[in-house]
């Protein structure tokens, strides 16, 4: 953690080309200070605040006055303190009986906010303050102060679920972690009103940009890590599976257990794991395989690199894997040696200085607040896995030098129907949504999608794809138009570019030859009409054995059907029946 | 620890916090002195003062102080 000192020097400092957000900041004490902190580590982040400080108090009046200053600034990021240290006096000045409906007050207070406020909302919530007035008592007393901040707290996390514009700084999280008495200093606070310490105030503001940074799109995605030390204690290549410390038994193992409990959460928040270990494959793999213990599998790994390269080499093939950026990526290993060539080759990585004792992993991580998020839902974790199974299906390509075996190993199957209820919405969707690989670029409504799928004159396909990496549901749609007894015009063909590269195209067509050869038809004419997205499939037809029309060439194909002979793929079609 | 010596430290602190090189304290100095000293830029010092030497002072003792001499004085009790 930077000391306030480096903030401070960091907020004087010319902000150059960074991107600008605009804050204002609100509290119930004395806020320069932390005015200052939240600057400088901005330009940390390479993020340049434009602040508005709010005068000492003024929170509810800049609040409820729709003209004040805190309306006319317009901030993307409105920061409130309240303090657990003014709630406190209040508390103590009220009366007895109004004590136990100070968290309502201040809950309805907030809501206020949330419902006046544009732009987001970051609330620090409550750190506990132990007034020792009932001792642990309190607990049964609804008018007690612990009461009423908890209630408080509680109150402040509904409040952020119901309204999106409101998030939570989780003050009292990090009062926990920290301490009250490093977080409040008594002398600082009798001088100057101040009631975060110096010391304090870095890890407020971290939190805070935390924040900040997580809801302009700046976060983790990906956790790259080490294997012997690192997720179990010991080295596996000279102790082998079954003797490497990890689990409940004697020893080290629980703590590297509870390590991997950690990684399993955040792999299922939606954060994709990959390891980057000095070892043999398959020694390196064996843990996973056969040791009980193991709480971490091989599934949960999107991808997993173990060989005797530079790992700075390593974590940029993973990167190319994943194609997300160094800068959402977290490197965890426990030799020193290691993190310093991946710090000082890949920059933007954030290499973790693990502590010496892997007994400390958790609390020094837990401390850092890495993986922050602006949202989460529970299809992060579908998302993940279809991530996963891209990421599966490219560093398996990579086994492979031979295109053709590599696609024979994906073990493809194809759904082929027609247009039905189920899949009419994604049918509508695609073609609303298709620009590259989409031939003519006419547009269907659901409504029409509906007609079309039901009308004698078409006849219409819809195709799946998946493989044993996972399934990419919908992704290829034809409709053809029966122009003549003997012709087949293709109205339609648009493909999502996700299964670019598959053979998609030729199990497609070899599908439609089959149709028109089942139903008599002679010919079938492509048609394509270019637009400024969809030059990749320009050579469309050619490439798939079509003739260009000699009136229009270019624009118009034609295949013969009895000439035609099924084109090379590995794509097994699941039966169902694509006419109506 | 003499109470020069004690000024010399307390001196190089001063200078790092309010990031002048240039500032030379005296026993009689006060705010009004030295550029950059001010409310907020007090107890910054005094913090980074406390780190130095290991040391607590009260709110009372910090509040109390007229000049340098007078925090020097403290410190050195303290010290002592």
């Amino acid at each position: 953690m930077r000391s306030f000192q480096e903030l401070k020097r960091l907020a004087k400092r010319a902000c150059g080309e960074y991107p600008q957000a605009r804050m204002a900041l609100l509290g119930d004490s004395a806020t320069q200070l932390l005015a200052t902190a939240l600057k400088g580590e901005g330009m940390a982040r390479g993020l340049a605040l434009d602040l508005f400080e709010a005068e000492y108090n003024q929170v509810e009046r800049q609040v409820l006055d729709p003209t004040s200053e805190l309306y006319g600034f317009d901030a993307d990021f409105t920061v409130i303190y309240q303090s657990s240290h003014k709630l406190l006096e209040k508390f103590s000045l009220a009366d007895a009986g109004t004590r136990a409906s100070l968290a309502e007050e201040r809950l309805d207070f907030v809501r206020t906010l949330c419902r006046s406020l544009k732009g987001r909302i970051i609330y620090y919530n409550y750190p506990e303050i132990g007034d020792g007035v009932f001792g642990s008592y309190q607990n049964k007393v609804e008018s007690s102060f612990i009461y009423q901040v908890r209630k408080l707290n509680l109150g402040l996390m509904d409040l952020s679920r119901e309204y999106p514009n409101l998030f939570i700084c989780d003050l009292s999280e990090l009062q926990a972690k920290l301490g009250r008495d490093f977080c409040f200093d008594s002398s600082v606070y009798v001088s100057t009103e101040m009631l975060l310490s110096l010391d304090a105030l870095p890890y407020v503001a971290s939190r805070t940009l935390d924040i900040v940074c997580a809801i302009r799109g700046s976060f983790k995605k990906c956790l790259i890590l080490d294997l012997d030390n690192t997720l179990w204690g010991g080295v596996v290549g000279d102790d082998g599976w079954e003797n490497i410390q990890v689990g409940h038994g004697l020893g080290i193992g629980k703590a590297f257990s509870e390590f991997q409990q950690w990684i399993k959460k955040l792999k299922e928040r939606g954060i994709i794991l990959c390891i980057c270990s000095k070892n043999d494959e398959d020694k390196a793999r064996e843990p996973f395989e056969k040791n009980p213990e193991m709480v971490l599998r091989l599934d949960d790994f999107a991808v997993f690199v173990a060989n005797w390269d530079n790992k700075a080499d390593n974590i940029r093939t993973i990167k190319e894997i994943l194609n997300i950026g160094y800068d959402s990526m977290v490197f965890l290993d426990d030799n020193p040696f290691e993190r310093n060539i991946v710090r000082e080759n890949i920059p933007d990585i954030c290499v973790p200085e693990l502590p010496e004792d892997p007994g400390d992993y958790l609390e020094y991580l837990y401390g850092l607040n890495l993986f922050e998020t602006a949202s989460y839902s529970s299809a992060d974790k579908d998302r993940t896995a279809q991530y996963q199974a891209e990421a599966r299906r490219v560093s398996s390509a990579r086994a492979f030098t031979d295109e053709k075996a590599f696609l024979k190993s994906l073990g493809m199957v194809s759904e082929v129907s027609g247009f039905n209820g189920f899949n009419i919405p994604r049918v509508a969707q695609l073609s609303q949504r298709s620009n590259q690989f989409n031939l003519r670029t006419v547009r269907y409504t659901e409504d029409q999608v509906r007609a079309l799928g039901a009308d004698s004159r078409h006849q219409c396909f819809a195709f799946t794809l998946a493989d044993r990496f996972g399934d990419n549901g919908l992704i290829c749609v034809v409709i053809l138009e029966k122009q003549d007894a003997g012709t087949l015009f293709i109205d339609t063909w648009l493909m999502s570019c996700r299964v670019l590269k598959r053979g998609m195209e030729n199990f497609t067509l070899n599908t439609l030859a089959g149709f028109a050869r089942e139903n008599g038809f002679k010919r079938i004419v492509g048609e394509y009409i270019p637009t400024a997205k969809n030059g990749m499939v320009a050579d469309h037809y050619l490439r798939l054995g079509f003739t260009p029309v000699p009136d229009a060439p270019g624009r118009l194909f034609v295949l013969d059907v009895d000439a035609f002979s099924p084109l090379d793929c590995y794509i097994e079609t699941k039966q169902t029946p694509y006419a109506e | 620890m003499q109470n020069e010596a004690l000024l010399e430290q307390v001196q190089e602190i001063f200078r790092d916090v309010l990031d002048d090189e240039e500032i030379v304290l005296q026993e009689t100095s006060t705010a009004e002195d030295v550029e950059g000293w001010d409310s907020l830029t007090h107890i910054q010092l005094i913090v980074a003062i406390e780190k130095h030497f290991k040391i607590k002072f009260t709110s009372k003792e910090i509040l109390s102080w007229k000049n340098v001499g007078e925090l020097v004085d403290c410190l050195a009790a303290k010290l002592a």
